[in-house]
C-alpha cells in the first residue's frame, strides 16, 4: 500500500490511463477530432500518436454522429474503442448514435449484442469559452437507460475509470470537467483500475451532506473547509457515477446529518440536483430537518466575460451560504 | 471467399425465385395478420424490393455482416434467419429473434451477425462503417452490407459515413434501395441531386446504378462489389432502382402517388418479371411453381403457427437487458 507516489496532472492521469488501456488490450484504440497529430485539444493525448500510431490513435473528420457511430459499429464487432468527443456541446451532434444506438441495442436485440464502448469527453465551464464549449449536459445522457455515466473528479478515478469501463459490457460515457486538466496532486505510481460504480464520501461530517460531481468537487471541499470554521461540520459526497445513482450511501448519509445541499454545475431545471432531491424525499423524508437545498448554474447560456461566467457557476461562497440556510445558520 | 462470378444454373435461378417468394408471402401473410391486429405498431413491407436482398446475400459469407433498416424483413429471410422466429419477433413473443422486444423494425440475429433492424434513417451507415472497421482492425476478410433507403442520402450520417468509409478504405458494401419516396416525399422534391450514386462518387467510392427489379442483375453487380471490397478496394456503392408496391407503412394512405405509377412499376416487378423469364426459358414449369408456392405456404404456416403458439415474456423481467447482468 505504500507505494511511491508523484506529482501528477488530471491530464496526465487520463493519459496514464489511456495508455495503459492501449497497452494492456489489442482491441482497443481511441478516436476522435484531432487526438493524433495534434495531441488532443486539451493536450491529453500528447505524445500517444507517435507512440501507438495512427490506427490506434486515429484522427477522424469533423463527423461527431459519423465516428461515434463507428465506434459503436467496432465494439459490436469486437473492438474496444475509446471515442473522444471534444466537448459535451458537440456530443450533441452524436446524440442519435449515443441515444439512439448504443443505448438501446443489447434491449432492441434481445440481450444478443452488447456495445462496450467508451465514450469520453469534456465538459463544464470556467475558461470563458461561451455559449456552445461550456456546458454541462451530465444529466441528459444521465437520464438514458442503457448507458452508465460517471464523472471522474480525482486522479485516482481519472486514472483508474477508464480501464474498468472498458471492460464494462455496456457503453460507458466519461465526464472530464475542463477546469480539472491542470489540477495536480500526488498520485500513487502504481494506481491502476478502480470501480466505476458508487459514491465516495470525501469528508466526514455530522451537521449536513453536501453531494456533488466531478469539476464541483473541490469548490465543494473548499466551501466544508470554510463551514468547519464556522464550526458547522460538513459531509461531501461525490457521486462518481451519475448512472446509476448510488442511492444507498446518499441515504446512509442523510440519516446521519439529516441535512442535505447539493451542488450541480447543471443548470437548476431538470437537473441532477433536482432528481437526487427527489430521491431524498422518497427514500429519506422522515429524516430529513430542512429541505434539501441545491447550489446550480444560473438559467443562462455560459456568458464570456468572467464576471458574468463566474455569477453563472456554483462558486464557494454559494455553497457555503446555502450550506447556512440548509443548517439554519 | 465468395465467387466472383454468377453461375446461373437452374437450382441457382429456382433458389432465387423461391427467396423472393418467401419475402413475398411472408409480408402478404403478415399484412393479412396486421389487420387482425396479431401484429400491431408499425409494419413497413418490402414487396417490390425482394430482388435487392435476395441478390445481395447470395454474394456475402456466414462470417459477413449485414446492417438493414426498419424495412428489413427481406433482409432477415434472405440471410437466413428462421422464418418461425420472425414471425414470433411481429408477434412480440419472447421466442422471437429478438426476444419480442424489438418487433418488425428491429429483427436481430447475432448468430448470422444480422444487426438490425435500425430505424433511425441514416442512423445505421455509421455502425456498418464501424463493424467494418473492426474487421478491418482485426485482420478479417469480411465485408459488411449495409442496406438503406434513398431517403438516407440526405441525412449527414450518410455523408459522414461514405468519407470514413473512403478515408480510411473500409470493406463496406452500400446498397442504396432507391425506392423514389422517402415514406411520402418524392425524390426530385427532397433531393438536388437525384442520382445517388453520384454522392457517393464525389466521396471517391467506386459507385453505380443498378435494376432493382433484376434480381439477376443486383446479383451480378454486388458480386463483383464484394470482390473489390474482399481484395482490398476499399468500400463500394450500389443504387438499386426499385419500388416500393405497397404502402409506406399500415397508417399510409398513398395520396402522394397515383395508383397508375404504381401498376406501372408493378409490371415490372421482380418477382414477376423473372418468373415469367423462367417459365419463357423452360426452368419452370406451372407444376414447379406451384411446388414451390405450397413449401412457401407449409414454411409460413409453420411460422404462424409458432408465433401463435408463443408466450409473452413476464412483466417482473420489464427491466431485463438494458445493462448486462453480470454474475456477482
Amino acid at each position: 500500500m505504500s507505494a511511491e507516489t508523484r506529482e501528477t496532472s488530471y491530464r496526465e492521469a487520463v493519459r496514464e490511463a489511456i495508455r495503459d488501456a492501449l497497452r494492456r488490450d489489442p482491441r482497443v484504440f481511441l478516436m476522435g477530432e484531432d487526438v493524433g497529430r495534434y495531441g488532443g485539444c486539451y493536450a491529453v493525448t500528447k505524445g500517444l500518436y507517435d507512440e501507438f500510431g495512427p490506427e490506434r490513435i486515429r484522427d477522424t473528420p469533423l463527423s461527431e454522429s459519423g465516428f461515434t457511430g463507428a465506434g459503436i459499429g467496432a465494439a459490436m464487432g469486437g473492438m474496444r474503442p475509446i471515442v473522444e468527443i471534444m466537448t459535451v456541446n458537440f456530443s450533441l451532434l452524436a446524440l442519435d448514435q449515443i441515444v439512439n444506438n448504443a443505448a438501446t441495442i443489447r434491449h432492441m436485440s434481445g440481450g444478443q449484442l452488447n456495445v462496450p464502448v467508451v465514450i469520453r469527453m469534456a465538459c463544464g465551464a470556467g475558461r470563458q469559452l461561451a455559449a456552445q464549449h461550456s456546458h454541462s449536459l451530465e444529466a441528459w445522457y444521465a437520464h438514458i437507460p442503457g448507458i452508465k455515466v460517471v464523472a471522474p473528479a480525482t486522479l485516482e478515478d481519472a486514472r483508474g475509470m477508464l480501464w474498468t469501463a472498458l471492460e464494462d459490457p455496456d457503453p460507458v460515457v466519461i465526464f472530464e470537467h475542463v477546469m480539472l486538466y491542470n489540477r495536480t496532486a500526488q498520485l500513487a505510481s502504481d494506481a491502476g483500475p478502480v470501480s466505476i460504480e458508487g459514491a465516495a464520501v470525501r469528508r466526514a461530517g455530522g451537521d449536513l451532506t453536501l453531494i456533488t460531481y466531478g469539476g464541483s468537487l473541490y469548490k465543494t471541499l473548499e466551501a466544508a473547509e470554510a463551514l468547519a470554521g464556522e464550526g458547522i461540520a460538513a459531509e461531501v459526497i461525490d457521486l462518481r457515477s451519475l448512472r446509476p445513482l448510488d442511492d444507498a450511501t446518499i441515504m446512509a448519509s442523510v440519516a446521519r446529518t439529516h441535512r442535505a445541499l447539493i451542488v450541480d454545475e447543471g443548470w437548476r431545471s431538470g437537473s441532477l440536483a433536482a432528481e437526487i432531491s427527489a430521491r431524498i424525499m422518497e427514500q429519506a423524508f422522515w429524516e430529513l430537518d430542512a429541505p434539501v437545498g441545491r447550489v446550480c448554474s444560473a438559467e443562462v447560456p455560459i456568458p464570456y466575460p468572467k464576471h458574468l461566467e463566474d455569477a453563472a457557476l456554483p462558486q464557494v461562497e454559494g455553497i457555503v451560504a446555502a450550506a447556512k440556510a440548509v443548517t439554519g445558520r | 471467399m465468395t465467387d466472383t462470378k454468377l453461375h446461373l444454373n437452374r437450382e441457382h435461378a429456382l433458389h432465387l425465385l423461391r427467396e423472393m417468394l418467401r419475402i413475398r408471402r411472408f409480408e402478404e401473410r403478415c399484412a393479412e395478420l396486421y389487420t387482425e391486429e396479431k401484429i400491431r405498431g408499425f409494419l413497413h413491407l418490402y414487396i417490390g424490393e425482394e430482388a435487392i436482398a435476395v441478390g445481395v446475400m447470395q454474394c456475402l459469407t456466414p462470417e459477413d455482416a449485414v446492417v438493414a433498416t426498419y424495412r428489413e424483413h427481406g433482409h432477415a429471410l434472405a440471410r437466413g434467419m428462421p422464418m418461425t422466429r420472425m414471425m414470433a419477433e411481429m408477434y412480440g413473443r419472447q421466442e422471437g429473434c429478438s426476444r419480442g422486444r424489438g418487433g418488425s423494425m428491429h429483427l436481430f440475429d447475432a448468430a448470422s451477425r444480422f444487426y438490425g433492424g435500425n430505424a433511425i434513417v441514416g442512423g445505421s451507415l455509421p455502425l456498418a462503417v464501424g463493424l467494418a472497421l473492426a474487421d478491418k482492425m482485426r485482420g478479417r476478410q469480411q465485408v459488411t452490407a449495409c442496406f438503406f433507403g434513398e431517403g438516407a442520402a440526405a441525412e449527414g450520417e450518410f455523408h459522414e459515413s461514405l468519407n470514413l468509409a473512403a478515408l480510411w478504405q473500409l470493406p463496406v458494401l452500400f446498397v442504396c434501395e432507391n425506392n423514389l419516396y422517402a415514406m411520402g416525399t418524392a425524390l426530385e422534391r427532397s433531393e438536388s441531386e437525384t442520382h445517388i450514386f453520384r454522392k457517393a462518387q464525389s466521396y471517391k467510392v467506386e459507385a453505380e446504378a443498378v435494376n432493382g427489379m433484376d434480381v439477376l442483375a443486383i446479383e451480378v453487380a454486388a458480386r463483383r462489389g464484394v470482390a473489390a471490397i474482399r481484395a482490398g478496394g476499399g468500400p463500394r456503392f450500389l443504387e438499386c432502382q426499385t419500388y416500393r408496391f405497397r404502402a409506406h407503412s399500415m397508417f399510409d394512405a398513398q395520396l402522394y402517388r397515383d395508383k397508375a405509377e404504381v401498376e406501372a412499376w408493378r409490371e415490372k416487378g421482380p418477382v414477376l418479371r423473372f418468373g415469367h423469364w423462367l417459365e419463357e426459358t423452360g426452368m419452370l414449369d406451372p407444376a414447379g411453381r406451384a411446388r414451390i408456392e405450397a413449401e412457401i405456404e407449409a414454411e409460413l404456416a409453420t411460422a404462424v403457427a409458432f408465433a401463435e403458439q408463443g408466450t409473452w415474456e413476464p412483466v417482473e423481467d420489464l427491466t431485463r437487458d438494458v445493462y448486462t447482468e453480470r454474475l456477482a
